[in-house]
């Protein structure tokens, strides 16, 4: 199952809920908040998530992983709200009879969270200045389209905009 | 209103919600499709972002740009994501 959290997540908790006699492997995987993105400083970053359609989408995800490596169960959690640098972005963990299967669908799993979920990030930086990740309006998409014409394939690099506030 | 006119509940998201000003608002349209509705969206709020950077989500599922807009569908036009 996927869910999104605006707390710091429990990894403990979600390890736990793993056990099981049938598995011989359990593979995690941690998206940590690191301190430097495309040529700046990142002093802190905020994800925004459509919840909604991150659910559905990720479930879907998730369904894809088990019937392409058959895999026993897989879990993931995604924080929203403000993070700052060394936080705990994204949890990702698979059970599996075998290790093959458990490494091959954790990675398959964060693949495809990262290119289709609708989860933003508004990076602020050391210089006082910030921005969201891929969105510049001026930047042409280099990115090869997917099997689902999916224009958010992440590219090499990463532009921000940023729009003026209006609150 | 006239009989192609009908009311869709928009929401935005990052980029597009600090440019649009809102979170969600109810819309009134004639726009038969999602392209057409983002096109007039987008000359009327000046969004940076074009249509070919965006997906579309109708109803929590993700949608064709030419799929088709019915009274009260929930639609979202989605920037560039950068989860993970």
């Amino acid at each position: 199952m996927f869910s999104i959290s605006s707390t710091v997540i429990d990894t403990n908790q979600l390890r736990s809920n793993f056990a099981d006699k049938r598995a011989g492997a359990f593979v995690t995987f941690e998206g940590w908040v690191r301190d430097y993105n495309e040529g700046k400083d990142v002093l802190t970053l905020e994800y925004e998530a459509y919840d909604a359609l991150c659910r559905h989408e990720a479930d879907q995800i998730l369904a894809e992983a088990k019937e392409k490596f058959g895999i026993i169960d897989a879990h993931c959690v995604h924080r929203t709200g403000l993070l700052s640098i060394g936080d705990l972005a994204v949890w990702v963990g698979v059970s599996s009879a075998h290790r093959g299967g458990a490494f091959d669908a954790c990675r398959y799993i964060i693949d495809e969270i990262k290119s289709r979920l609708p989860i933003w990030k508004k990076e602020t930086y050391v210089n006082g200045s910030s921005g969201w990740v891929n969105c510049q309006s001026h930047c042409s998409h280099g990115s090869t389209p997917n099997e689902n014409t999916d224009p958010h394939k992440t590219s090499a690099k990463s532009e921000v905009a940023t729009a003026p506030l209006k609150r | 209103m006239n009989s192609s006119s009908k009311t869709v509940q928009i929401q935005y998201f990052a980029l597009m919600r600090e440019e649009r000003g809102l979170s969600k608002e109810s819309y009134d349209t004639d726009a038969s499709d999602a392209q057409e509705l983002f096109e007039e969206l987008k000359q009327k709020y000046r969004f940076s972002l074009d249509a070919n950077r965006l997906r579309v989500s109708i109803n929590d599922q993700f949608a064709d740009w030419n799929q088709s807009l019915n009274h009260n569908d929930s639609i979202v036009f989605i920037p560039p994501v950068a989860g993970g």
